[in-house]
């Protein structure tokens, strides 16, 4: 074994507390070695282990009549009917991304996929929320130029189309951006792969990429404060093309049945994929690092176990098969590399230039990591929070109100980003980025549609988490309404500062319990997902920021509903809750009065501070809300569908006219004409606050617009269902959105401004 | 007839462009590893796109020394219909079955959107029936055609210049010139008219579930084409 002595200051260097190495030498009744203690550390980070938040996680509903495979493998598999399934999951790439932006990026898109084909699933889209702090700024213009080519080059390369995401700009995450990548796969039923090391006796094989010393002790560097203040070792550089090999050997593999489980190497590398494998199989694994394929000289035991390589993957294969899997990884040229067996010892073996390096039993690292408990306190700043409405002067012209709400960059199109990603390979984008409230994938050979989307609206969280917690499941759930899907499930993405600190750590347990309690309300079970912790700077954390990915079916009766009118003449309809009040609105942002030194706006790229209060949010209307739309779609009263989000009810109008854009086609010559809009005709009601009712942000909130034939029937429907539904209005062939003396805009007018450039 | 698509390590249109032309428009296709020899059977070679060998070099420059190449070569010589499409059209380029080179766009940016197309030649094997302006969407980080002005006056006096991009209605202006091309060029034919090489998918407009079914007038030319033989 290795001659390196075992020194209090090497385990603190290895994130290890004092109490946390007692366990270790327990487990093994003796010192580590340098390569034990370099394993416990990478497994026993927050990163894998989640020691700190694996109590709250508990919280979550898991189990539905259509869950296949829950929490705990690689990715989470709902069943679709058809003998098919769908396999999906969020990750975050945070820290390796505020570095070094086009790498760290490009690898969480690599990783992400690597989560999905590794069940046996094939990649069929890609989505990712991204949190950037003010635009205006230099440095921050890079961050987003290297974050979207990151994402860009990867998952354009592998022919996977990236087809949703969310932006925000927020001054939160200046020090700290995030990069959450969300994949999902399509996969028969009967082809699930779990990532088990069966079968004593069975080899373990090693394909893909070489191992290099590159991003060592990436998870215990995604497990600290201020990624500024570490090596640049940490990040990790990405190869698509082998990407895309070894998505289509793996898919092979699985479909010719040669392997018994496969797992990627991600986060800490060899190890984490073997002991997990073993763990879960209750087996053990013996290898033996000379026969692992190496791209620089000498790397000892230690930089091999936790390299954190990109591309690389793990398969247990029988005896048996052994050459039906070679034969299949040879020709994709991805290596097949047997570097070990499966064995029944449950000892995780490791050897090296004829030692044992490492020698621990496998589940006491992957299962029983320590857990802890932190401390919660509530955080002061919630107490500056005005607990009722702040009163709002009226701007002195509601047209340029929603004018700048149209051009601030967290509002605008994204069509200058998601134009880099190819949205389209695989035709089965029906519903395209920008399109819907989601997007929406045909499942080829079916009568089945896919819709799916990330949603996170971190201001609501900052100011009530418990609140904003279950906003940000009922936003995701309500988006795939929109389009016209059931939801089937939810994964979770929980981007949040250090949990050692009480303030971070309550935040925390508030926001996971919101979301858990709208899960079960709501019925969507969570399959999976990751926690992101540490995302801090100069003591600074962002807003606690959940992010959920949602994906819903639709099937017939349901049809696809998309948001843009689609006849003149159809009747517009304000449906759900009451617009309550300004509260953690972007218009709140904006238009400062009492705040401001110029009385008046803040420049929509630099939006001035957060007002409370959070608003409310009724779980049981927001049920009913969707509850409704599914059987009012399901009955075909809908003919345009659109949810109230960020700028409400202005807003979501204007998008509405935005997307009605048609051109006429000329049959014969196929010319057309230019494209033409229609408009909407709005009849403004007597209000209290009319700023509130035009852009207040408050939840379980949707515009519909329905065939005047049929509006009796939607408003009987409504009625059955408890849901409010207030007649706004008229869709117009004006190409004008005219809100009775308040506001008359040209359609076009409105369509520029919300094209604006951030940068 | 019969129709086959090569696919090369990092090839991710094929089953796209499978897909298209066996389900859409029914001709039975087979997948040609880019190992193989296109069997002789053959009628429409469809080079697909994606990043063959990562785009690694330059897109194109590997495949184009792919051991089926040599068979599309003779097949291309033999008369027989080549589509090579996005980073078909690249490999085709660098095979120097087309003339020409595809540089980087010139907004430095992968761009994936709807572009209008301009039928410039209508009497090929692949643009019989096709109208006047299509509509197609276009996926590319180099599909900036470009050629000397010898070479761009061949490609005008022979007529090869298939599809140009151009504005809703037909136009051909410097807007709506997505990524810099020479003479707005979105599609070629070798001086025989059997070879045509475009950045734009075809297959990715053939189904009016996907938006549009102009692609599907091209594929269905080159089919009809090679029945009437």
């Amino acid at each position: 074994m290795q001659e390196i002595a075992i020194t209090p200051e090497l385990v603190a260097q290895h994130g290890l507390t004092p109490e946390e190495y007692q366990s270790v030498l327990d487990i093994l009744g003796r010192e580590p070695t340098l390569t034990e203690l370099g394993i416990f550390s990478v497994m026993w980070s927050e990163h894998c282990s989640y020691k700190c938040s694996k109590r709250t996680l508990k919280c979550f509903p898991t189990r539905g009549p259509n869950v296949l495979v829950g929490p705990g493998e690689n990715a989470g598999v709902i069943d679709l009917g058809h003998n098919l399934a769908v396999c999906f999951k969020i990750e975050s790439h945070n820290h390796p991304s505020a570095i070094e932006p086009y790498n760290g990026a490009a690898t969480g898109v690599g990783g992400i996929l690597r989560d999905i084909f590794t069940m046996g699933a094939r990649p069929i889209a890609m989505l990712n929320p991204l949190r950037f702090g003010r635009i205006t700024d230099p440095h921050m213009q890079w961050l987003v130029g290297g974050v979207i080519a990151g994402i860009a080059d990867y998952g354009n390369c592998v022919g996977v189309p990236t087809v949703a995401g969310d932006i925000y700009f927020q001054d939160c995450y200046e020090q700290n951006i995030l990069v959450n990548v969300m994949c999902v796969g399509l996969m028969r039923k009967d082809q699930l792969m779990l990532a088990r090391a069966q079968g004593p006796g069975n080899l373990v094989v090693y394909y893909g990429s070489p191992t290099g010393r590159d991003g060592i002790h990436g998870a215990t560097f995604a497990s600290k404060e201020d990624p500024h203040s570490q090596q640049r070792s940490a990040v990790q550089v990405g190869d698509p093309f082998m990407g895309k090999k070894i998505i289509e050997a793996t898919l092979e593999l699985i479909a010719s049945g040669a392997a018994v489980g496969i797992q990627d190497m991600g986060a800490a590398g060899l190890t984490c994929s073997s002991c997990e494998m073993a763990s879960r199989a209750g087996t053990g694994v013996e290898i033996d690092l000379d026969r692992v394929p190496q791209r620089a000289d000498g790397m000892n035991a230690y930089e091999i176990m936790l390299s954190e390589s990109q591309e690389r993957m793990l398969a247990v294969i029988p005896r048996e098969k052994i050459d039906t899997a070679r034969e299949i990884l040879e020709r994709w040229e991805v290596g097949c590399h047997i570097l070990g067996e499966v064995k029944n010892d449950g000892l995780l073996r490791v050897k090296h230039r004829g030692r044992v390096v490492a020698e621990i039993p496998a589940v006491k690292i992957a299962d029983q990591s320590p857990q802890y408990s932190p401390e919660a306190r509530r955080p002061a700043y919630l107490d500056t929070i005005p607990a009722a409405p702040v009163p709002y002067p009226a701007p002195p012209d509601w047209g340029d109100a929603l004018l700048r709400l149209l051009r601030c960059p967290t509002i605008a199109s994204k069509r200058w980003v998601y134009s880099q990603y190819d949205h389209m390979v695989q035709t089965a984008t029906v519903v395209r980025p920008g399109d819907g409230d989601a997007a929406v994938l045909r499942v080829k050979d079916t009568p089945m549609h896919l819709a799916v989307t990330v949603d996170g609206n971190s201001t609501m969280c900052w100011l009530d988490p418990e609140t904003g917690g279950k906003m940000v499941v009922a936003e995701g759930a309500r988006n795939v309404v929109m389009v016209g899907a059931e939801p089937l499930g939810l994964t979770d993405c929980l981007n949040f500062g250090n949990p050692n600190k009480p303030e971070v750590f309550w935040t925390f347990d508030k926001c996971v319990r919101g979301m858990a309690e709208a899960c079960r309300v709501l019925g969507t079970p969570v399959t999976g997902g990751n926690v992101s912790f540490y995302n801090e700077s100069k003591g600074l954390a962002v807003f606690p920021t959940p992010i959920v990915g949602v994906v819903g079916k639709i099937e017939p009766p349901l049809r696809i509903l998309t948001p843009g009118w689609k006849n003149a003449g159809d009747r517009i309809f304000l449906v759900g809750g009451h617009e309550q009040h300004l509260g953690g609105s972007i218009f709140a942002q904006l238009w400062q009065p009492q705040q401001t030194a110029r009385a008046g706006y803040y420049d929509e790229r630099e939006p001035g501070p957060v007002i409370g209060p959070c608003p409310l949010l009724d779980l049981e209307l927001e049920r009913a809300l969707q509850q409704f739309l599914l059987e009012a779609n399901r009955r075909g009263l809908i003919n345009a569908a659109h949810d109230l989000s960020e700028g409400g009810l202005a807003v979501a109008l204007a998008e509405c006219c935005i997307k009605s854009g048609r051109e006429k086609m000329d049959p014969e010559s196929g010319r057309r004409s230019a494209v033409e809009y229609l408009g909407a005709n709005i009849e403004v009601p007597k209000v209290k606050c009319l700023a509130s009712w035009l852009f207040s942000e408050a939840p379980s909130r949707a515009l519909a617009a329905c065939d005047p034939a049929k509006t009796a029937e939607l408003a009987a429907l409504a009625n059955d269902f408890h849901v409010p539904l207030v007649a706004l209005g008229e869709v117009s062939d004006t190409a004008r959105m005219t809100l009775g003396k308040v506001m008359d805009l040209p359609v076009a007018e409105l369509l520029r401004a919300h094209e604006t450039l951030p940068f | 007839m019969k129709a086959a698509v090569i696919v090369f390590p990092g090839s991710n249109c094929d089953e796209d462009c499978r897909w298209a032309l066996q389900h859409v428009c029914g001709v039975p296709t087979e997948m040609v590893w880019f190992r193989h020899r296109v069997p002789d059977d053959v009628d429409l070679i469809v080079l697909p796109g994606g990043f063959s060998y990562g785009d690694y070099l330059r897109a194109g420059a590997l495949a184009r020394f792919a051991p089926a190449m040599e068979s599309v070569r003779e097949a291309a010589e033999k008369g027989r219909l080549v589509l090579g499409i996005c980073n078909g059209f690249q490999i085709l380029v660098e095979a120097h079955l087309l003339p020409g080179v595809l540089l980087r766009n010139t907004c430095l940016q992968f761009l994936c959107k709807d572009v209008f197309l301009k039928t410039v030649r209508r009497d090929t094997p692949f643009t019989l029936g096709v109208p006047e302006v299509v509509r197609m969407p276009i996926a590319h980080g180099m599909g900036n055609y470009y050629i000397d002005t010898d070479g761009l006056k061949a490609l005008q006096d022979n007529g090869q210049i298939v599809f140009q991009y151009c504005d809703h209605a037909g136009r051909v202006t410097a807007e709506s010139n997505p990524n810099g091309s020479l003479d707005n060029i979105a599609g070629i034919v070798n001086r025989a008219g059997n070879v045509l090489g475009m950045m734009p998918h075809p297959e990715r407009a053939a189904e009016d579930a996907l938006g549009c079914h102009d692609g599907r007038y091209l594929l269905e030319s080159a089919i009809r084409y090679l029945i009437k033989g």
